[in-house]
Order: structure tokens, then C-alpha cells, then sequence
């Protein structure tokens, strides 16, 4: 809990350095504003007109506080201008393909753990496919899987599975690894068969890996629903708002989607810390 | 029929191979069993996509995509020229670069520390490639909005990384350097800096890849008519998938050499280090 000042110092640094460079960028307009209107202003007004303009180069954060107040609370959630509404469209594209993943990722975990073949031959291509730019080439995949008359979501999906099942793969194989060769021989006197020392040992042993890696994905797998949005626009999601923010220069609405990301992947990292946290005590583990 | 019959006996063998050359312990197998999985992937998709009929506007066989890689060369390379070295190493240096001076910075400050941590590493999960269209909107379309997109991008993984390897050497060590009445900076320099280098090159390592996805993604946003970006875009509108995949592979490789040089330059550089000495 000591750490609660320091951060909210950190915070408070950023947004007053938010607003300083909202003053000085969104300043050149106000003052060309100011001259084909044939006023001259003072510095306090100028200071003022660069908080309230209608298409700022960026916009002061209580701006942006105000419009996603405007699209959350108080428009309907089944509207179309509803944040809500986008945002559970990125969400379930983000949950489908945070479920693909985790299932891929654990799968391929095991056979690498249980197959010296797997080991040698898959693992160095899950570790270079991950230096394969894959968000700067989801649209063209997204846009394959939509004419292969594949849904819309499960086209989102699979990005977001890409993202999301490599940190799992990795902890996963450290996890089902972590077991020493003392508890494995000691499964070994009860004489228990591999199946027992798999559902007994190894995958309890691997549970604070699992959530260490859950975490990262989760990240991951939003940030994927929000780029494959980015080409699967005509339905909505967070990604189909900061399109059509940046196609009409809308920038508060930009800034609002990416806060609303944020907050959704606060949320989920959050929930899943929750979710690690009663798991581990449960299963005895918690420090 | 030949085509699928063909490359899954290809399979078959291949896998029987493998077995083999991982069972007997084979000198090199190492280097081997991976390259043939490659390989077999390869053949594979060559066979089931001729095999099918799969049309190329969907998926083109790898043979097509080879062919555009060889015959559209100087396209590829001045895309590559334009989205790498103008817009992502401009930007990998900058944001790396001053996230590690401005670590060094508030390293003084155990009260910033203590607050700058969580929060970067909160906003280092955020998708910051949303500030693309922003980037685009500030910088103009050419490289520099690119270069900011990346910089925004590698700067908080960056600054998380330095922060956490300046606290790494133990307070044995630091007091050594005491009892030597060693000055902050010699110690920064002598002790500090080089227990921080495993931690550095752990964010120099995630950052190569940020800083091509973000260099790439920007260009959907508006950009001149040259950059990967921007060619896999208009490629996929024209429907010639050989060109985009050609794309791919050049993206591929050159995200796996960057990460290879600066995996190398670690090695050299921490070779000290547990993780880096020889496995016996």
C-alpha cells in the first residue's frame, strides 16, 4: 500500500503533462482561429480555447473524460454510438480467441513436454513465428478467412489466438517442467502411471505459470481483436471506432476507444489476477 | 490426387526421419529436425493447395510467392528500405535510447521508482498501436509518423526493463563498491549498469518486434506509395495474395534477423551472464 503516493504522483506528472501538450499543439489552430476572426488573444484565453475545440490535435483529457461519459452512461448500450456496445463486440472476439489460444497453447505445451520430436522440430518455429509481425498482416488473413464464408468473430478470433498462445505455450513447457527429479522419482515409488504423475504432479506444478502467462495473453489477445477490427470495420468493435475516428478526424472519439481498450484490458488482467489469487490459495500455493 | 498423395508420403517420411535422427542422437540434429518440419510444411501446403485446387486468390502455393520474391525484388527492397530503415530502426533507436536515459534519470528517486513501475508496466499492456491514426494525423504520412508509432510503442517495455535491471545488482555488491568509496557514477557505470544488461536486452529483444509491427500497422493509416504496410493493403485490394505472402516472408525474416543480431550482441555482451554460459 506504500506504493499508492508514488503512483499517484506518476499519474498525476501524466496528465499534467497531457495537458501541457494539449496547450501547446491545439495553440497554432486557436491562434489562426483567433486571427481570421480579427481578435487578438490573451494568453488565458488561448489557454481556454485550446481545452474546448471541436477536433483538437489532441484533446484535453477531461474532453475525452465528457465524450466517453456521453457514450457510455448516457446512450443506450444497444446503440450504435454506444462505447459499450463496441466494446462487447472486442470483447467477445478477444474471449473466443483467448480460449482458442489457451486451448492451442496447453496442447502444444504437453506434446513438447512429452515428445522429444515435438521439442526439437516445433519449438524453434513457435518461438520464430512470434517474430513474424502478424498485427501488421491480420487484415489480409482477416480478409482470406471472411471469403472462406468464415464468421466474422471466428476471422477475430484467430488473430487473437495467434497473440495469445505463445506466452502460454512457454510458460506452459516451463511449468509442466518445474517438477524436480526428486518428486518425479517419488511418483515414481508410489508406482503411478504417466497419466496419474501428468494430472497429479506436473499440471498442479504448472498453475502459477498458467497464470503468469494467462496475463500476458490476455493483453495480447485484446490488442489482436483491436487490429483485425481495424479491417472488419463494418460490424463494430473498438478497433472499427478508432477507424472511423481517425477517417473524419475525430480525434476525441480516437482517444475514447483507446482509453476504453485500456480500461478493458485493465479489467481483464485484473479479473484474471482475482481468479489466480483464490486459485493458488485453494490449491495451497499462494506465498 | 497426386499432388496429395505426394506430399503426404512426404510427411509420412519426413516424420519417420525425424524420429529416427532424434532417437539415435544424431550429430546436427539440432539444425536438422527443425529445418525439415519447415520444410515438410512447405510441401504440404504446396501439395493440398495444387492437390485441392485451392484458389490462389485465397492461398497461393509457396512456389508463387518464391517466384514473386525473386521477380519483384526491387519493389521489396524499397518497401523494406522505407518501412525499416526510415520508419522502424529510426524509431527502435529514439524510443530504446531515451528510455533508458530517462531510467538512468529518475534511477536516483526511489519515490518515482516505486511509482513508475506499475504504471509502466500497465501502460506497457495497453495496445498503444492504437495511437497509429493519432501518430498519422500529427507527424504527416511519410516515415516520421512511423518512427513515433514505434517509439510510443518500445518506450514503456523499454523503460520497465532499465528500471528493474538498475535495482538488480545485490546490496553485497553495492557496498563493495562503497568500501571502495566508488562515486554514484562510478558505480552506475562500473557495477549498475552492466547487472542491468541482461534486463536491457530482454526489452531490446521485445521491443524488435514491436518496433516492426508498429512501423507496419501505421502505414494502413495513410502513407506514401511505398512501405510494407502499405503494399500489403493495396495488394490484398488487388487480389494478388503471391505479392502480399512475399511480403510476409520478407517481414519474417527480417523481424527473425533483427531479433538474431541483437540476441547475438547479448551473447557477447553478457556472455557472464548464467543464462549465457555453456550448457555442460
Amino acid at each position: 500500500m506504500k506504493s499508492i503516493l508514488p503512483i499517484l504522483t506518476v499519474v498525476a506528472a501524466i496528465f499534467a503533462i497531457w495537458y501541457a501538450f494539449a496547450v501547446i499543439l491545439n495553440a497554432p489552430w486557436a491562434y489562426s482561429k483567433a486571427e481570421r476572426a480579427d481578435k487578438t488573444l490573451s494568453f488565458s484565453e488561448m489557454v481556454s480555447d485550446t481545452m474546448a475545440q471541436d477536433k483538437p490535435l489532441l484533446p484535453a483529457p477531461h474532453q475525452v473524460a465528457v465524450e466517453i461519459w456521453k457514450t457510455t452512461a448516457l446512450k443506450n448500450v444497444t446503440s450504435k454510438r454506444s462505447l459499450v456496445y463496441h466494446g462487447w463486440i472486442t470483447l467477445q472476439a478477444t474471449a473466443l480467441g483467448f480460449a482458442f489460444g489457451i486451448g492451442l497453447g496447453i496442447i502444444l505445451a504437453v506434446a513438447i513436454v512429452y515428445s522429444r520430436v515435438m521439442d526439437m522440430s516445433v519449438m524453434p518455429w513457435i518461438i520464430a513465428s512470434q517474430t513474424v509481425p502478424i498485427l501488421a498482416i491480420a487484415p489480409m488473413i482477416v480478409v482470406v478467412l471472411a471469403a472462406m464464408q468464415v464468421d466474422d468473430i471466428v476471422a477475430k478470433g484467430v488473430i487473437s489466438m495467434y497473440l495469445s498462445f505463445f506466452p502460454v505455450v512457454v510458460g506452459m513447457v516451463k511449468g509442466l517442467r518445474s517438477p524436480d527429479t526428486m518428486l518425479l522419482d517419488q511418483m515414481k515409488t508410489y508406482s503411478a502411471s504417466p497419466s496419474q504423475a501428468f494430472w497429479k504432479l506436473r499440471l498442479p506444478a504448472s498453475a502459477p505459470y498458467l497464470f503468469a502467462s494467462l496475463k500476458v495473453g490476455v493483453a495480447a489477445s485484446l490488442i489482436g481483436a483491436v487490429v483485425a477490427e481495424l479491417s472488419l470495420s463494418q460490424n463494430g468493435g473498438l478497433g472499427a471506432r478508432l477507424l472511423a475516428g481517425s477517417y473524419y478526424g475525430q480525434t476525441i472519439q480516437i482517444w475514447s476507444a483507446l482509453l476504453a481498450a485500456a480500461t478493458l484490458a485493465a479489467l481483464m488482467v485484473f479479473a484474471i489476477s482475482a481468479i489466480e489469487k483464490v486459485t493458488l490459495r485453494r490449491m495451497g500455493m499462494a506465498q | 490426387m497426386m499432388w496429395i498423395l505426394g506430399s503426404l508420403v512426404f510427411w509420412a517420411l519426413a516424420v519417420v526421419l525425424n524420429l529416427y535422427l532424434v532417437r539415435n542422437k544424431v550429430a546436427g540434429a539440432g539444425f536438422i529436425v527443425p529445418v525439415l518440419f519447415g520444410i515438410t510444411v512447405l510441401v504440404v501446403w504446396e501439395g493440398m493447395v495444387r492437390g485441392f485446387n485451392v484458389s490462389p486468390v485465397l492461398l497461393p502455393p509457396p512456389s508463387w510467392v518464391g517466384v514473386a520474391l525473386v521477380s519483384k525484388t526491387h519493389i521489396l527492397w524499397q518497401d523494406l528500405v522505407q518501412t525499416f530503415f526510415k520508419g522502424a530502426l529510426t524509431g527502435y533507436f529514439i524510443g530504446c535510447g531515451s528510455a533508458v536515459l530517462i531510467a538512468i534519470a529518475i534511477d536516483r528517486s526511489p519515490f518515482l521508482q516505486r511509482g513508475l513501475l506499475p504504471v509502466g508496466n500497465f501502460i506497457a499492456a495497453l495496445p498503444i498501436v492504437g495511437l497509429a491514426p493519432i501518430m498519422v494525423m500529427w507527424f504527416g504520412f511519410d516515415w516520421h509518423s512511423k518512427a513515433a508509432v514505434v517509439v510510443a510503442m518500445v518506450f514503456f517495455p523499454m523503460l520497465v526493463n532499465t528500471v528493474q535491471g538498475l535495482q538488480a545488482s545485490d546490496h553485497m555488491q553495492r557496498d563493495l563498491m562503497r568500501t571502495y568509496a566508488a562515486s554514484y557514477w562510478a558505480s552506475l557505470v562500473k557495477l549498475r549498469l552492466p547487472a542491468a544488461m541482461p534486463f536491457i536486452f530482454n526489452g531490446l529483444k521485445i521491443s524488435t518486434t514491436l518496433a516492426l509491427i508498429g512501423a507496419i500497422v501505421a502505414e494502413f493509416f495513410g502513407s506514401p506509395i511505398k512501405g510494407m504496410g502499405f503494399r500489403i493493403s493495396t495488394e490484398v485490394g488487388r487480389l494478388s495474395l503471391d505479392m502480399v505472402w512475399a511480403e510476409i516472408t520478407v517481414a519474417a525474416i527480417l523481424g527473425s534477423a533483427f531479433y538474431g543480431i541483437v540476441a547475438l550482441t547479448e551473447k557477447r555482451l553478457t556472455f557472464w551472464h548464467p543464462s549465457q554460459r555453456k550448457q555442460r
